[in-house]
């Protein structure tokens, strides 16, 4: 070997990495002891968690009062000087807060419209529900009429009419968020394939309509649809002001998936297109089987994340005179029956929680689909 | 390898692609200028040329991957224009393989041979699954049917690309640089289906830079420079005794 000639004469086996210190004391040296500025900021983080932790623990449980009938139950007095939360408010007003002032006999057809709602996410999101296919037509065609017919009244199967003006709290922030959310996706897509068409009239239309929506804030966009629209339309036929609402919000929505679903067809490779134009595909056909499909995949994060905004977004409708989630919360907050130092708190802090786990469960499915995807096309 | 060979004896009169006077634009670049060449039935033709000089661009006017805006392009008897119809019509019965594969990577090797043939030719799903096992052992791949794109190896992949296109039956097949792209030992497993595909009769067009494929299978070479046709001739002409001053520089390069 001196000469700086070589021929291997054997084979060297694969052999395992050398072994790594997995016990507890050395992964929290190596992640949270490892300098200097690692052990400050680990002990700013103990810091900070030493001063929120307590106070909003006492708060929320420790101090917190279950049980009561009004406002006695949650006033300090001698011999209970520190109070928490008011649970006892939140449970004895929950139902307001979950059906507003749906008739409390009709209530449970509310109930069964969030079963059926949660069937058809669950069918439709999850890795191991069977028949997809099924599944979207459950959910886009079967599950609005379905559901139009159990909340609004349906007279041949028996259901009495409730009007729009009664529906109230997570009822209405549901309705609205899936409306939206339903609506905005094949909106968006169509908005964004219109955005890149070569035919200038609509790519016009698109163009003009996301910039227009997407340049005015929501509360603009509700308040024309429920203030502005009847002004224009004959009053025989003035919608009903959730459904304004509505379609304000859709269209809203709509404008921003345009741009989500845009940036994930842009990212599809030009080799794509030609592939399917060279074998005969019509432009639907290229774009239905194997543009959207992988520009979608790619998008899923970025679409549940406009989502989790729309989904707070709906709070807005309040402006409009609908009594959404946080607005039940608002108006039960100031009843005097239960008017006390901690009533708004406790309101706020269980709209809190609530938006959070809505949120929360959101992200944390972008969160595994992105994990699903990061494997790229292997199974 | 006998010259202009397959030119009398098709049935048909019309030649399978004719182009005649072409000019084409990429804005004010002038990228093809007066192109006229005309492929007969179960010809074979090769074309090459430095990079640059429109080689690939003329076979995607072909297909109708790009437009042009002067002379005509007629493709089996079908006069291409902006049309959507002729255009249809013309890319059911042209096979495009290209350099990059351009396989779809969200379907199974399986799906990806039997999309076209279900949505643009109608056929039922078990018909197409047998067209597509055939043209999978006629590339002597028939054991990767279930898998992705993205598991196969890039002379694999591109085998597929080649089955794919025949799945559809064509009438003419067009080669885009099809082992440009590929490591050096995946080569020769796609030039030797191509190989085979031309002794089965079927009219090629091909963009390459593998001299040795052209050598054994053209009828006539196309050489190509700065947007124009330089030089037609037989291989072994074209290779012993090129006329134009270009052709004589690029094969002085190549070779």
């Amino acid at each position: 070997m001196g000469d700086g000639r070589f021929v291997r004469t054997e084979t060297v086996p694969a052999m395992p990495p050398p072994g790594r210190d997995r016990a507890l004391v050395g992964w929290l040296r190596e992640h949270l002891f490892s300098g200097p500025l690692n052990i400050g900021l680990t002990l700013l983080s103990l810091l900070v968690l030493w001063w929120l932790i307590p106070p909003l623990l006492n708060f929320l449980i420790l101090d917190a009062v279950w049980t009561g009938d009004d406002r006695a139950a949650c006033i300090a007095s001698p011999e209970r000087p520190r109070v928490g939360a008011c649970w006892a408010f939140v449970i004895e007003r929950i139902n307001f807060f979950i059906y507003g002032f749906y008739p409390a006999e009709e209530r449970w057809r509310v109930d069964l419209f969030f079963a059926l709602l949660a069937i058809g996410i669950v069918w439709l999101l999850a890795s191991w529900a069977p028949n997809k296919r099924l599944g979207a037509i459950y959910f886009f065609i079967v599950l609005p009429i379905v559901s139009v017919m159990l909340l609004l009244g349906f007279a041949p199967f028996g259901l009495s009419y409730v009007a729009t003006s009664l529906w109230g709290g997570v009822l209405v922030t549901v309705v609205v968020s899936a409306v939206g959310i339903v609506f905005s996706l094949p909106l968006g897509i169509l908005l964004a394939l219109g955005r890149r068409s070569t035919m200038p009239a609509v790519r016009l239309f698109s163009i003009i309509f996301i910039e227009f929506v997407r340049g005015v804030p929501l509360i603009t966009v509700l308040f024309m649809a429920s203030v502005m629209l009847p002004l224009f339309v004959p009053e025989s036929w003035s919608p009903d002001k959730l459904l304004r609402a509505l379609v304000g919000v859709a269209l809203f929505a709509a404008a921003y998936m345009a741009e989500v679903v845009r940036a994930g067809l842009q990212a599809i490779p030009r080799g794509q297109y030609e592939g399917a134009q060279a074998l005969g595909l019509s432009y639907w056909q290229m774009m239905g089987l194997i543009v959207l499909p992988q520009a979608l995949r790619i998008t899923i994060p970025n679409i549940v994340n406009s989502n989790i905004a729309l989904f707070k977004d709906t709070t807005l409708v309040f402006i409009v005179g609908i009594f959404d989630f946080l607005r039940t919360i608002e108006a039960a907050r100031i009843d005097p029956k239960w008017a006390t130092p901690v009533t708004s708190t406790t309101g706020y802090a269980f709209a809190a929680i609530f938006y959070f786990l809505c949120c929360w469960m959101m992200s944390r499915y972008a969160k595994s689909v992105e994990r699903r995807l990061a494997t790229g096309y292997r199974r | 390898m006998s010259g202009s060979s397959g030119k009398q004896d098709g049935k048909s009169a019309i030649p399978a692609v004719e182009i005649a006077g072409m000019h084409k634009w990429f804005g004010d670049f002038h990228v093809l200028r007066d192109i006229n060449l005309t492929v007969a039935r179960g010809e074979r033709i090769v074309i090459c040329g430095p990079s640059g000089s429109g080689k690939s661009t003329m076979i995607r006017c072909i297909n109708r991957l790009e437009d042009y805006q002067q002379g005509r392009v007629v493709v089996d008897g079908v006069l291409l224009t902006n049309d959507l119809k002729s255009i249809d019509e013309v890319r059911r019965e042209v096979g495009m393989v290209f350099q990059h594969f351009n396989l779809f990577p969200h379907l199974t090797v399986m799906e990806n041979l039997t999309l076209a043939p279900i949505w643009v030719r109608k056929m039922p799903k078990k018909e197409a699954e047998e067209v597509a096992r055939h043209y999978l052992e006629r590339v002597r791949i028939p054991e990767q049917a279930g898998k992705y794109p993205g598991q196969l190896s890039g002379g694999q992949q591109q085998r597929v690309a080649i089955a794919r296109a025949l799945c559809m039956n064509p009438k003419i097949m067009l080669f885009d640089e099809p082992t440009s792209a590929l490591d050096p030992e995946m080569v020769k497993e796609v030039l030797q289906t191509m190989v085979e595909l031309a002794e089965s009769g079927m009219t090629m067009l091909v963009v390459t830079h593998e001299m040795g494929f052209a050598r054994q299978v053209a009828d006539r070479i196309v050489f190509m420079d700065e947007g124009q046709i330089v030089e037609i001739d037989a291989p072994s002409e074209f290779f012993a005794n090129p006329k134009h001053e270009r052709t004589k520089l690029f094969l002085s390069q190549i070779l």
